[in-house]
């Protein structure tokens, strides 16, 4: 799969979108580049599907401008079409076609040629591990291969660019594992990939670029490597208290000033420090300064921190739409 | 086809319904072949009717739940070009649903001075403007349900108002202008000339009006779907 597109593979500029008085997606600038594998990163209700739906031409901005492969779809959604793949967040094939007869329905909706749909169809099914299940009935897939499915239909036509909608969310290990794994495969071969996911750790493992959306805003973009500069090389030593009021945070600030101290939402402190963490000494202070200490774990510092800095959204947020999703 | 055409709506509204009522016209006129042939026109009318409006609701609603009309609206096929495909199954599948009364039609009377050069085009432009109509009020609705009922608002009155089964003339004054708004008046018109009963207006002006409001809905179909869809 070749990238055919040169320059930026998506320019928006001033995305609005407004349901009723919720203004969805408020002034969203997005770019980018051909070949880049691109990370929408929110938490659930941040604007990150609306923006996308704007972006592939399933609804119309309230305000702003669209390019898709340098071709203006602002008044024309379906002028790019042809350039790309979509893979909802739910899976949008037939329920009564079988895997091989609606991956050649979709190669059908973009012109292939019967032959070569029904080859690229098998070459698909095989690739994506569900061969054996081809002419069963979609809605007979469990919920991982559905997924699957759903985005080698996106990919039948060898779109140079490629949106996904919280990919892995819901859907077992095995499935999610295989999914990234072909995300990094087309990443290679030079496909643009746009992705929206609340996913932090996929995003940081797989983006070259990600912006962090919430309430409808972006409220930071950059490559990975830059976002995770101020945490890199860093330790941190979350502490839990069976009452987070008795933590004596001035105290702590004098006795080790070489650390920094942060008081999470939810009660939890958190000690940040550029060397490793001598957890002992603290708890045995903590302990003796009457606060009793339910639970001290390590943890390097990561996307997920810079994250929750930035945008003010506590990690236990993002931790329980993970779980609410199903992600396993 | 084996997605839509066997579910339990499709076959009750689309299939059973029209099959009923023209049974029960067959055995309302006996042996009397001329009082079939005054009847005939309307059971047709009924059946292409109901047949494309119930295959319709079904079809784009379903689709609309599943999120398969998604995958449509994603692919670089235009709009009106979609649209178009997707209504062809309930234009054919309505006029397949005329043959049951044509062919009972046939073993039951006379059809030897039908104008079939008349009636064939008539009840295709019958199907396309039912089809048309169902497919406006089916971007309203979410539900297979909702959509039926919304239809069964203008598909019943259709019936009394639109000269299916007793002359436009014969009701009531206040009544008759609202006959010549409903297009179905039209193409019921054009199939009682065609098989010789009693017509309103020229063939011409009824194949033009009929053409007229099929693209006057399709447009606003469009318009629709760009609206509460794609806005």
């Amino acid at each position: 799969m070749m990238n055919i597109m040169t320059g930026a593979a998506i320019r928006a500029r001033g995305l609005e979108k407004r349901f009723g008085d919720v203004r969805a997606v408020q002034g969203v600038d997005i770019e980018v580049a051909a070949g880049e594998l691109f990370g929408f990163l929110g938490p659930n209700g941040a604007g990150k599907t609306t923006a996308m739906t704007m972006l592939t031409g399933l609804s119309r901005p309230d305000a702003g401008s669209i390019e898709i492969g340098g071709i203006d779809c602002s008044k024309n959604p379906k002028a790019a079409q042809h350039l790309i793949g979509v893979v909802p967040d739910e899976s949008n094939l037939y329920p009564e076609l079988n895997g091989f007869e609606n991956l050649c329905f979709s190669g059908a909706l973009y012109g292939m040629r019967r032959d070569e749909r029904r080859r690229k169809a098998s070459e698909l099914l095989e690739l994506f591990g569900l061969g054996a299940a081809a002419s069963r009935k979609f809605s007979g897939y469990s919920k991982g291969m559905k997924r699957r499915l759903v985005i080698a239909a996106a990919i039948m036509h060898n779109p140079p660019l490629l949106f996904l909608d919280e990919p892995t969310s819901g859907i077992d290990v095995e499935s999610s594992r295989m999914i990234r794994s072909l995300l990094s495969d087309l990443h290679r071969n030079g496909v643009t990939i746009f992705m929206t996911t609340h996913f932090i750790d996929e995003a940081e493992r797989l983006c070259d670029r990600i912006a962090f959306i919430v309430n409808g805003l972006i409220v930071r973009t950059d490559t990975v490597e830059r976002l995770l500069q101020p945490v890199h090389g860093r330790y941190a030593l979350n502490v839990s208290f069976s009452d987070a009021a008795k933590v004596p945070l001035m105290d702590l600030e004098r006795a080790f000033p070489l650390l920094e101290f942060h008081m999470l939402p939810g009660g939890e402190l958190r000690v940040e420090s550029g060397e490793a963490l001598k957890t002992g000494a603290l708890v045995r202070f903590l302990e003796e300064a009457g606060a009793e200490v339910t639970e001290a774990k390590k943890r390097v510092l990561s996307l997920e921190d810079v994250f929750v800095e930035i945008t003010g959204i506590g990690a236990g947020h993002m931790q329980k739409e993970k779980e609410g999703r199903g992600r396993r | 086809m084996q997605a839509y055409y066997l579910k339990p709506p499709n076959v009750s509204w689309g299939l059973l319904f029209p099959l009923a009522w023209t049974g029960m016209f067959l055995i309302r006129s006996g042996q009397d072949s001329h009082s079939l042939l005054s009847v005939l026109p309307g059971m047709i009318a009924l059946s292409v009717l109901f047949g494309t409006s119930s295959m319709l609701a079904v079809a784009v609603t379903f689709e609309k739940k599943a999120k398969a009309f998604e995958r449509l609206l994603l692919s670089p096929i235009p709009l009106y070009l979609l649209m178009l495909a997707k209504t062809s199954g309930a234009v054919l599948f309505g006029m397949f649903n005329a043959l049951v009364p044509v062919l009972l039609g046939f073993w039951f009377a006379d059809l030897s001075g039908t104008d079939w050069g008349m009636a064939v085009p008539a009840v295709l432009l019958i199907a396309v403007v039912s089809t048309f109509l169902s497919l406006l009020l089916a971007i309203l609705a979410t539900e297979v349900f909702e959509v039926q009922t919304l239809s069964n608002f203008v598909r019943f009155p259709m019936i009394f108002l639109c000269g299916l089964f007793f002359p436009v003339s014969a009701l009531p004054l206040f009544l008759q202008p609202i006959s010549f708004l409903l297009p179905l008046t039209y193409g019921v018109d054009i199939l009682h000339h065609a098989i010789g009963g009693e017509q309103l207006l020229p063939p011409a002006v009824d194949f033009s009006v009929l053409a007229g409001f099929c693209l006057l809905l399709f447009m606003l179909s469009l318009r629709s779907i760009n609206k509460h869809w794609i806005g």
